[in-house]
């Protein structure tokens, strides 16, 4: 086994764990955490790809990849945030309440 | 340098974003305005390059001059400028609505609503602009990679335009948002699979070199998955009706009647250009279940709503399954299903952009909802009742209108391939949907007296935006050779039967 499939597996198992804690979670905070964690499993993948032939030169391109999903994935927690502390000045607490969507307004 | 020779795919993205930043920098004063000059002028871009594709075919250009496969190239043929063309209209018009829904209405006295509404169209715009430059972008790009960013800048507008309406559609929003980006991700790490197994990430690139094997198996399971999170398949739609249904009125109308399609054509795309060589019959027969179940279950379930616009966001979710219904036509070797698919993609989009702004035009105006206490709207305001019925009969699938050419489409494949459960599940569905629109009007225009206190004048736009809306989706059965032509140019359903001509 190269280094490179143990990174690869490393980060499917970040990316398996973390959608568990997101799909369960009722704590807002724990689940964008948890949304962060399963975007670094992908970028490890990718990067584990990119180095997969030890003798070879890194391919640039999962990346530059994983630079652009850094950023796009730093603005969605933003926003993610910003929602979680609406909810949090006009609720009192950052949980969501249970999924009915017959709530008036 | 003529006309029809500058790079429209460029512009149709470029446009809507810088006008997007414009919007942003001008604030609270000038920014609403020059949004809503912004929606015409889009729309303009994006009909040349739909007249550029109707011209010389397919367009196909290399970003910065840097072709595949290190580059990003877009691509535009019928299949996308027919996209792009029915985003326009719908933007266009809603937009003339939105322009109205965010004036300061008489009603409003105290000094905080108007602070609140000033503060949401100031944001409305630049939001509503981003998101019109995502689908473009969505339906032009021809990269795996850049087609994520855009999913991505789809989502997050989405997400704060549905926020805007602040209460409970924060925490819709909220959900929204996880379930937006989770269908991101399984479509990010199917891309990374499939860059590792083959080096590529331009679609066209990727569709020459992959052979079936266990990783593309694996990108195809992620994507797909994916892809249905978002499309709000059956049952992967818990998070739509409460997002769509609290949103504010505009916003609703294009989430139901655009954002989900957009992830639905990706679908489609990967389908016909990467994944062609997969021949996965049995992930087609389990999406046309799932699709049947959706349709019935959710014609259930917006006849059991209370509120118009729950009743009407239910109804997409029925909607969204006759768009599955295509893949198993298709895989039992009806490629005609295609098409009809798109066809239903375009008049339920025009019907629901219809009928999400009739729900808001009737709440403005009886300041609720509830379908129980509509009595005497019909006279009130009988062009937006008649607008509601006219989508409604699209939906119904009824003759002259859209919805009746596509079902007609996806009934002729259902036949030539005797899948009779589809027959029955399209003809049910229809059935259905009459019934949930007829309770709507039953109530609008019975004659108990109006129980609902007037809540002012509600601007003409307000009335007149969905009665246009309504009208195209007729229209769409009655003009639709040129759709239909549009979206075979380049014949972008060419792959639709593997391995034919082929060694």
């Amino acid at each position: 086994m190269t280094p490179s499939v143990l990174y690869a597996l490393a980060g499917v198992l970040l990316f398996v764990g973390a959608l568990y804690t997101l799909i369960i979670g009722p704590e807002l905070v724990r689940r964008i955490m948890a949304f962060n964690i399963m975007g670094s499993g992908v970028f490890l993948v990718l990067i584990a790809f990119g180095a997969r032939q030890p003798d070879a030169p890194t391919d640039p391109v999962p990346q530059a990849m994983v630079l652009t999903g850094v950023v796009v994935a730093v603005s969605a927690t933003a926003v993610a945030l910003a929602l979680a502390r609406h909810i949090h000045a006009l609720s009192g607490h950052t949980r969501l309440p249970e999924d009915s969507p017959s709530d008036s307004i | 340098m003529t006309l029809t020779q500058l790079p429209w795919a460029v512009w149709c993205i470029m446009a809507p974003l810088l006008l997007a930043a414009a919007c942003f920098v001008l604030g609270k004063r000038w920014g609403p305005l020059a949004g809503w000059l912004s929606a015409p002028l889009v729309a303009g871009v994006s009909s040349m390059l739909v007249w550029q594709v109707i011209e010389h075919g397919p367009q196909r250009y290399e970003l910065g001059g840097w072709g595949a496969p290190l580059g990003i190239a877009l691509r535009a043929d019928g299949l996308s400028a027919l996209m792009i063309a029915m985003t326009s209209a719908i933007v266009l018009i809603v937009s003339f609505y939105a322009h109205s829904y965010f004036q300061p209405a008489h009603g409003l006295t105290r000094h905080g609503d108007a602070d609140d509404l000033a503060h949401r169209r100031q944001y409305f715009w630049p939001l509503w602009l981003l998101m019109w430059a995502s689908m473009h972008a969505l339906f032009l790009s021809n990269d795996l990679f850049n087609i994520y960013v855009t999913l991505e800048i789809l989502g997050i507008s989405s997400v704060a335009l549905v926020s805007l309406a602040g209460g409970v559609a924060l925490t819709a929003g909220m959900r929204y948002l996880f379930v937006t980006l989770t269908g991101s991700l399984f479509y990010l790490l199917g891309v990374a699979l499939l860059y590792s197994a083959f080096g590529v990430l331009d679609l066209d690139l990727l569709g020459a070199r992959v052979e079936a094997g266990p990783v593309v198996w694996a990108a195809f399971a992620l994507m797909t998955v994916g892809l249905l999170l978002k499309t709000a398949l059956f049952p992967l739609h818990f998070w739509l009706p409460s997002a769509h249904a609290n949103a504010p009125a505009p916003v609703s109308a294009l989430l139901s009647a655009l954002v989900v399609k957009a992830s639905f054509f990706l679908l489609v795309r990967l389908w016909l250009v990467v994944f062609g060589p997969l021949d996965a019959l049995e992930w087609a027969r389990l999406l046309g279940m799932l699709g049947s179940v959706a349709i019935i279950w959710g014609s259930i379930q917006a006849l059991r709503q209370v509120r118009l616009k729950l009743l009407v966001a239910y109804s997409t979710v029925a909607q969204i399954g006759y768009l599955f219904v295509v893949f198993p036509l298709v895989a039992m070797g009806a490629p005609s299903a295609w098409p009809g698919g798109i066809y239903f993609v375009v008049s339920h989009a025009f019907a629901k952009a219809a009928m999400f702004l009739c729900a808001g035009t009737i709440a403005r105006a009886l300041g609720h909802d509830r379908i129980d206490m509509f009595h005497g709207v019909g006279k009130r305001h009988p062009v937006v009742i008649f607008a509601f019925g006219l989508a409604g009969i699209s939906l119904m699938g009824l003759p002259p209108s859209g919805g009746y050419i596509a079902k007609w489409m996806l009934l002729s494949a259902a036949i030539e391939t005797e899948q009779w459960v589809f027959m029955v599940v399209i003809h049910a569905g229809g059935l259905l949907a009459a019934a949930y629109v007829f309770r709507v009007l039953q109530h609008a225009f019975s004659s108990l007296p109006c129980v609902s206190p007037a809540q002012g004048e509600v601007p003409r736009a307000m009335e007149l935006a969905p009665f246009v809306l309504a009208v195209i989706a007729i229209l769409l059965g009655l003009a639709a050779p040129y759709p239909l032509m549009l979206m075979e140019i380049g014949d972008p359903f060419a792959l639709a039967t593997p391995a034919q001509g082929q060694p």
